[in-house]
């Protein structure tokens, strides 16, 4: 199993009652509202955090990016990746991900992740997302072209990635005269690419399609399962098997010293769920053309208030349905072993806090996980034969399926490298 | 004005590579009016009238209103260029060109390209000009309803064109053509940085209308028009907002027809 651990970043220190007014926390919530006092020693703190649970035994540091919104600081991964790349020596670090469609160049992408790769001496997992639709907006992105632009940039990362420069390229939305950057990664072929989702099936096909990882992100058990149907069923047509080692899941679990306590900060998932942070209008989630046509007529439903939000369940149903796990290690670890039984996967994201859930506790949680939880979890690997693709030494992608020996190289470049 | 309703008939016309659909009604000299980029209202009589005096043509946009969308078009200058063939292959001369709000962007660039196939360019609250102080207002930040009602100085005028609660085959329509608009008006939004350096080769007569309660593009984008186009008259309707034409229709019918008759000054 691959165990990592994940933090939101939340941004907590704003006037709560600032977002209830306006009636919205996202895109267009007043950043005058932003404290940088708290943010710097919000940031600190996250920091902190990722070096004690690379010392309590994760295996990754799973990072992504938002952008104007309390939910998540983190506007750019590569910079967190960096730091991480820097300041900690073993786990791996997970982006999920960089989002593609915003990148105006994704060269330039490309050369800042073999930066990265090259820094942690081959521990980046590369992760690729479509970016949500607030972040169309936030960054001035056509929402109608979001898939496009995806693929291609995806297209041409992994080509400068792979293939020797100088060449051109002339796409539909990238152009460039003189691809060639002088910094390449260090694993080869290339850094593994994992896929996180929550949405769409074209995403799920998609990942399939290319054999990559897909990390399916705190959906209900049974959800998660139909999202295994389908990656199984491409995988066959593409011609290889799925299962376990192309399958992630992040789950919501906070633990702490007592039931009560872990119980009452596990509400704090609820703090980016819609409760008050996280607000936002539809039309900004999705604006047209980005979602897919398929849910069209849902979704114009839900935007003028005549559905209900599909993703907002109750606390007391998200318990119930394991989207949030709290609880002690010992109550915690059999609703894991649930997880694992029914839906299999050998990457298991853990995020543990959100909202205004304390340092210490946040700390706690980080501990009690290493200490009492990931070993058994590892156990529960074992017998239920979960490897990761790193254990697996599966292939990165449906192009290199004859074995990379990725693993190996990454080993050895770090062996020479101390 | 007369305001019993026009027959019309659909007919449709292969250009570059598209299906383009039109309508048609009434007898007379050709007019051919550019829709808003919410499409037509239901059972708006506007144009009705309209062909009581002039053979109206109305092209649905391609990729509104259910029109097909050609996946290679990138902007607003790809759809003049196809309503300028449009204009050329149904034979027609002297046509007077109407835009309302988005279409009169399209109308507008036509114009640039080509200023001796128009007889009369009318343009009502048209979109294409970026003001120098205030914003077009941008769909993609409101919702379908906000954005729709933004257009009336009246908000009672809203339901009377579109019930209290549109249907969501008509929710789906305005996503449908905002997805469009977003296809090939994302940015800049809602304008042509060169487009006013372009207008004063427009030497056809110009009558460009504008509501004084225009919420979605300022007033002042009309005076813009008017000052760059080299024959352009500004006639601004009071108690009205961007939609002039839904709330005045026969106020605006009038201004059209009566400067339609007038014999252009050599």
């Amino acid at each position: 199993m691959h165990l990592m651990y994940f933090t939101e970043q939340p941004m907590s220190a704003y006037p709560e009652q600032a977002g209830r007014d306006f009636g919205a926390t996202a895109l267009m919530f007043s950043n005058r509202h932003f404290d940088p006092v708290a943010g710097s020693r919000l940031y600190n703190q996250y920091i902190e955090h990722y070096k004690l649970a690379e010392d309590v035994g994760f295996d990754g540091i799973m990072l992504n990016e938002h952008h104007n919104a309390p939910f998540c600081m983190q506007a750019k991964c590569n910079v967190f990746a960096s730091i991480l790349a820097a300041i900690t020596s073993r786990v791996k670090i997970v982006l999920l991900g960089n989002p593609l469609p915003l990148a105006d160049n994704p060269v330039r992408l490309a050369e800042e992740l073999a930066m990265i790769d090259m820094i942690s001496r081959g521990r980046l997992v590369s992760g690729f997302v479509r970016g949500g639709g607030q972040e169309q907006l936030a960054t001035g992105v056509n929402p109608a072209f979001n898939r496009e632009r995806f693929e291609e940039a995806h297209d041409l990362v992994v080509r400068a990635w792979t293939e020797p420069g100088p060449f051109r390229w002339e796409g539909t939305h990238y152009q460039h005269r003189v691809v060639n950057p002088w910094a390449v990664p260090l694993q080869k072929p290339h850094p593994r690419i994992w896929i996180p989702g929550v949405l769409s099936k074209e995403t799920i096909i998609w990942a399939a399609r290319q054999r990559y990882p897909y990390i399916a992100l705190s959906t209900a058990i049974d959800a998660t399962k139909k999202i295994w149907e389908l990656y199984d069923s491409v995988a066959a047509e593409a011609g290889y098997t799925g299962g376990p080692p192309n399958r992630g899941y992040l789950q919501r679990c906070h633990v702490a010293e007592t039931e009560e306590k872990a119980l009452a900060n596990a509400r704090q998932f609820m703090w980016m769920q819609g409760e008050f942070t996280g607000l936002a209008h539809p039309v900004w989630s999705s604006p047209s053309g980005y979602f897919s046509p398929a849910n069209r007529r849902a979704f114009v439903e839900f935007a003028v208030g005549r559905r209900s939000n599909p993703r907002a369940a109750a606390f007391e149903d998200q318990l119930r349905e394991q989207q949030i796990i709290a609880g002690t290690p010992k109550t915690v670890l059999p609703k894991i072993r649930r997880l694992l039984e029914e839906t299999r996967p050998s990457i298991v994201g853990f995020w543990a806090a959100d909202g205004f859930v304390s340092d210490q506790d946040t700390r706690t949680c980080i501990r009690l996980l290493g200490q009492e939880v990931l070993p058994a979890v590892r156990e529960m690997g074992k017998e239920l034969g979960l490897l990761s693709p790193l254990e697996a030494n599966a292939p990165v992608s449906i192009r290199y399926d004859d074995g990379p020996g990725l693993e190996a190289v990454a080993a050895e470049a770090q062996a020479a490298l101390r | 004005m007369s305001t019993s309703e026009a027959r019309w008939v659909t007919e449709s016309i292969r250009v570059a590579d598209t299906t383009l659909t039109f309508r048609k009604a009434g007898a007379g000299a050709p007019l051919m009016a550019l829709h808003h980029d919410v499409g037509n209202p239901p059972g708006a009589g506007f144009l009705d009238a309209l062909a009581h005096q002039f053979t109206v043509y109305a092209p649905l946009h391609p990729g509104y209103e259910g029109s097909a969308r050609p996946e290679w078009i990138r902007n607003v200058r790809d759809v003049a260029v196809m309503y300028q063939w449009l204009l050329s292959d149904l034979g027609l001369s002297g046509t007077t060109l109407l835009g309302l709000g988005f279409g009169g962007w399209i109308a507008a660039e036509m114009a640039t390209m080509s200023p001796a196939a128009l007889g009369r360019l009318v343009l009502v609250g048209a979109m294409g000009i970026k003001p120098a102080a205030g914003e077009i207002l941008d769909q993609a930040l409101v919702s379908y309803l906000d954005y729709v009602r933004a257009g009336f100085e009246d908000p009672g005028a809203f339901e009377r064109l579109y019930g209290a609660e549109p249907p969501t085959s008509q929710l789906e329509q305005w996503d449908l053509n905002r997805e469009m608009t977003f296809r090939i008006a994302w940015k800049p939004y809602m304008y042509n940085p060169t487009l006013p350096h372009l207008l004063g080769g427009v030497k056809t007569p110009a009558l460009i209308v504008w509501g004084r309660r225009d919420r979605v593009v300022p007033l002042e984008c009309g005076e813009r028009y008017a000052a760059a186009l080299p024959r352009a008259r500004l006639e601004v309707l009071e108690r009205a907002g961007h939609f002039v034409e839904m709330e005045q229709p026969d106020a605006v019918g009038k201004l059209i027809t009566e400067f339609a008759a007038v014999p252009p000054a050599a």
